[in-house]
């Protein structure tokens, strides 16, 4: 039976709402009201029709599900599109962020409203199509073509500093992925086949596959970011708006987690097992540099950003552990990472939208005239730090268990940055919002309003129920990631395998 | 075998264009205030003659003793030629309308080129090879100091003939050596002589030589140093057509060469040919970086696209081939989109403008205009999913296929250097506080080539866009190497 094409159909809708927002014309508030309206609309709309995936999704296989395939452009070049265990969720979670998104730029948009909104949604179009995508052409498609709203998100709406932030991440990011591109060539030249599921199953030569992890390994290290290449990312954050923060620490900084789940892990398993220690350097290193670096931060965006890339440092450990304790956790590491960074950029944009500025100093004692925004901004702290009963902690302790049974070492530098995680963010959080109301321009900020309240609070409700009650969730990845773990097990044992009996002659 | 009558009918679209232009010459003499009569007479020709080459079929026939050839190879070239060509004239009707200057010659000229090209991309022979370059050659020396009362334009055609000429005799040096040293100049001939045994150096040399003149032709490093003068000397539409349709049959005179008199050299054209790609990929990258003027841009940028288009020769195959003419396909669609950009940036008190910085805020004033030249900046610096992307991607793997990855690993790299100043514009169109006093487009024509483009460049991900183009170049490719 023909099913309706639900992958598409939620990839391609904010396109139709692009349209729509195209056809508005008239004077710049009717446009702006429309363009918002508009924009607003089509978000909840794929949103809504999102839900399909998690209601009708088959949690009892490994298998991809929603398939749909079709001609493109020949020689094995299709347009497949399929989601499993892992990419269900980024899917859910970009489709839940961008109403969140657009609303949260509701106010503080007022120039070009409807290029931003035409921006935003051409970026939820890629964003969905790089987790629902099954053929490399048309992920790297996605995956690159996000850099176009991207670049334009930070270089017209940012910050002082916005043209070298949107130049330095457009041309990191472009580096790491077309040394990505020559790799997919070579394993389409291979194996005839762009289809990601056949290149799955398919055996690349161990040492060529050193070299094809090493291609993919430096696009999705710039993406996720890894040490050293995460420069771009404080400056990005610092200088885009808002809402390009959210979208930045909520979803794009998750295409490179999934995309090691996606490709390096299972298509290059050996390459993998034999450079785990890499990462596991280089991951240590993120977690305690950038730790060390978020103390010292003046800027409350530049913190928050160097704080993730500490997360993002569990999340690599946590894939390159191999078992499913370690995976899992990545992932819910990222989910969480997902509500909990978006909500910071939140709470950011919150007091900057109020005082137009991020300097940490000129903050201090706001609990006493803004105490609904003291609260949530120590939940997300707490979520942040990774108390118990938040949707970190979930993923922290499972990220630590499974690398614990691999690699001790790399388990105590990951929990001492745990402890340095909770230092810098506490810290953040006294200085900003405790202490005496000195400085007099704080005297008359309001406290959060009913739009920052809508905001905050789906925020709020998944944080707690990814914490309190994680196998909600946990039940979508758990098949899948078995899978991906006994697929790893049994290529590395056929190549142990291999490599004996060479050795034995 | 010798015909008593050369076979007419596989030529028909050259002596069609070739009677056409004697009209237009006619024409333009005898009738008063013609030139606009005498474009679309032109444009009007060109379509003709793109029926009778699409009408030709895509078997491989010879004729005029083996000097001429018509395969599906040369029909898709072709097309791209007369399509290129055609759009430069209505490209520059609509410009010299505005500039005020209505000279008949200018189409004329144009049509006269385009045998020439039309002839380089069919020829079989190291004569007709000449004929046709000298023809498109000495049509292009007066096109590109066609605005005689201006000095830069006169020192670009100046320029540009003394630099041809010298290439010119490099190539014919070349031509007299393979002759020597062979004893044909016809194509067939030369690859039967050359099959199986070894080849004289002597042979070798020629072949370096007529390389280097090609090279010229295609502006490929190290025989570039006239590109950046002459398009920036030259009529925007003289520089629009330069930018394409020479190129193009350059480029399919260029194969031609390489793979059916020389295929059996390829191992020592190839570090020839991987020498130019790769330093015209560097060149075009790094040089375009320091520019102001959008037109001197587009001339490190076009170096730059030689270079890419290049990689297809390098792999030798089927595939490399029609990577080079998908490359070429969308680089076409991509360049006159550009430049009609080009040539809609005016100011109100002085008229046409070229340097960047007068594009500032166009994003806030045109949106429409900076989206468009946008998506072509994307699309040039290869951006998925825009058509540029997917052109790189035909031309880079079949140099994967051969095991050339540190090439295709410079080549992507290069492109990342070249994202630089592409995206250069759109940052000055959209970060960029609005400049005052730009004239938007208003000529109908212009707005359509304009618009269809970026259509083109935006719509090549789907299917049943590319698909033909896709297809098409597989087929003609596959004419070629069959030879």
């Amino acid at each position: 039976m023909e099913h309706f094409p639900i992958l598409s159909a939620i990839t391609f809708l904010p396109l139709l709402g692009v349209l729509i927002i195209l056809s508005i014309n008239g004077e710049k508030e009717v446009v702006a009201r429309n363009a918002r309206n508009a924009a607003m609309l089509t978000t909840i709309a794929t949103f809504l029709f999102s839900l399909v995936l998690w209601f009708g999704f088959d949690k009892t296989t490994a298998e991809f599900q929603f398939q749909e395939q079709a001609e493109w452009l020949g020689g094995g070049i299709n347009y497949h599109m399929g989601v499993d265990g892992i990419s269900i969720l980024f899917v859910l979670l970009t489709t839940f962020i961008m109403p969140i998104c657009i609303l949260c730029g509701w106010e503080t948009i007022k120039d070009r409203v409807k290029e931003y909104m035409i921006a935003f949604l051409l970026l939820e179009c890629f964003m969905i199509g790089v987790f629902c995508t099954l053929d490399l052409v048309l992920f790297y498609v996605f995956f690159e073509a996000g850099l176009i709203p991207m670049f334009l998100i930070i270089g017209v709406w940012g910050g002082a500093n916005r043209v070298y932030a949107a130049y330095k991440l457009f041309l990191y990011t472009l580096l790491g992925s077309v040394l990505m591109l020559v790799a997919m060539l070579y394993m389409y030249a291979q194996a005839g086949t762009t289809d990601i599921p056949t290149l799955m199953n398919f055996d690349f030569d161990p040492h060529a596959q050193t070299w094809l992890f090493l291609a993919f390994f430096a696009s999705f290290a710039v993406k996720m970011p890894m040490w050293p290449v995460h420069t771009w990312l404080p400056d990005a954050h610092v200088q885009a708006p808002t809402a390009g923060s959210v979208i930045l620490a909520g979803i794009l900084l998750k295409m490179g987690g999934y995309g090691f789940l996606r490709f390096s892990l299972p298509m290059f398993p050996v390459a993998s097992e034999e450079l785990a220690w890499l990462i596991y350097a280089l991951s240590c290193i993120a977690i305690i540099y950038t730790s060390l670096v978020a103390l010292r931060q003046t800027d409350m965006k530049k913190l928050i950003a160097y704080s993730s890339v500490a997360h993002m440092g569990f999340v690599t450990i946590g894939i390159f552990a191999f078992n499913i304790q370690g995976i899992e956790g990545s992932i819910m590491v990222m989910l969480a990472h997902g509500f909990v960074a978006a909500a910071l950029f939140l709470c950011v944009g919150v007091v900057y939208d109020r005082l137009h500025t991020r300097d940490i100093d000129r903050y201090g004692g706001l609990v006493s005239i803004m105490p609904r925004y003291a609260l949530v901004f120590m939940f997300f702290t707490m979520a942040s730090v990774g108390l118990p009963g938040t949707a970190n902690f979930v993923g922290e302790v499972l990220v630590l268990v499974g690398i614990f049974k691999v690699s001790t070492w790399t388990a105590f530098f990951a929990l001492f940055g745990v402890i340095l995680g909770a230092a810098y963010m506490l810290y953040l959080y006294r200085r900003v919002v405790f202490g005496e109301l000195t400085k007099a321009d704080l005297k008359d900020l309001l406290d959060l309003n009913k739009r920052e309240i809508i905001i905050f609070a789906p925020l709020v409700f998944f944080t707690l129920w990814m914490g309190v009650y994680p196998s909600t969730f946990m039940d979508f990845i758990h098949v899948s990631v078995e899978n991906l773990t006994l697929q790893h097990e049994i290529s590395m044992s056929s190549y142990h395998a291999l490599t004996q009996t060479l050795a034995g002659h | 075998m010798t015909e008593l009558f050369p076979n007419l009918a596989i030529a028909y679209g050259e002596i069609f264009l070739a009677l056409g232009a004697m009209v237009l010459l006619m024409v333009g003499v005898f009738k008063k205030d013609s030139v606009n009569m005498v474009s679309w007479l032109a444009v009007g020709f060109m379509v003709i003659t793109l029926f009778l080459v699409l009408g030709n079929g895509g078997e491989q026939r010879f004729t005029f003793s083996n000097m001429f050839v018509a395969d599906g190879f040369t029909q898709f070239m072709k097309i791209l030629v007369l399509v290129a060509s055609g759009l430069a004239v209505i490209m520059s009707r609509e410009f010299f309308k505005l500039e005020g200057d209505n000279r008949f010659e200018f189409p004329v000229l144009l049509v006269l080129a385009t045998i020439g090209m039309m002839v380089m991309v069919s020829a079989n022979d190291l004569m007709s090879l000449y004929m046709g370059i000298e023809l498109q050659s000495l049509a292009l020396y007066v096109l590109a100091a066609f605005k005689r009362d201006s000095e830069r334009s006169t020192e670009a055609g100046l320029k540009y003939f003394v630099l041809g000429a010298l290439s010119s005799g490099i190539l014919l040096y070349g031509c007299s050596l393979i002759y020597g040293f062979v004893g044909s100049t016809n194509f067939t001939s030369i690859a039967t002589a050359l099959y199986g045994g070894e080849a004289s150096i002597g042979a070798i040399i020629g072949l370096v030589f007529v390389l280097s003149g090609l090279a010229f032709k295609i502006s490929a490093v190290p025989f570039h140093m006239w590109t950046p003068d002459v398009y920036e000397g030259s009529q925007t539409p003289v520089t629009a057509f330069f930018a394409v349709a020479p190129k193009v049959a350059a480029l399919a005179l260029l194969a031609r060469t390489l793979y059916v008199p020389f295929g059996e050299l390829s191992s020592s054209w190839a570090q020839v040919v991987i020498f130019m790609s790769v330093a015209s990929m560097l060149l075009g990258s790094f040089a375009a970086i320091m520019q102001t003027n959008i037109k001197r841009l587009m001339a490190y940028s076009s170096i730059g696209h030689v270079g890419f288009a290049l990689l297809g020769l390098i792999a030798g195959t089927t595939d490399g081939l029609k990577g080079l003419m998908i490359y070429m396909a969308i680089y076409l669609v991509m360049n006159v989109g550009m430049f009609v950009c080009i040539m809609s940036m005016r100011r109100k008190e002085e008229g046409m403008v070229e340097d960047i910085g007068e594009l500032s805020g166009l994003g806030q004033t045109h949106p429409m205009f900076a989206a468009f030249i946008s998506i072509f900046m994307f699309s040039l610096a290869g951006v998925p999913p825009l058509a540029g992307f997917f052109a790189k991607w035909y031309v880079i793997i079949p140099i994967v296929t051969q095991g050339h990855f540190v090439l295709a690993t410079i080549a992507v790299l290069a492109s990342v250097v070249g994202a630089y100043y592409y995206i250069r514009i759109v940052k000055v169109m959209y970060f960029d506080d609005p400049v005052e006093g730009f004239v938007p487009q208003k000529s109908y024509a212009m707005k359509i080539i304009m618009t269809l483009s970026a259509i083109l460049v935006l719509a090549f991900i789907i299917p049943q866009i590319s698909r033909p183009v896709l297809d098409g170049a597989a087929n003609a490719a596959q004419g070629l190497v069959q030879n």
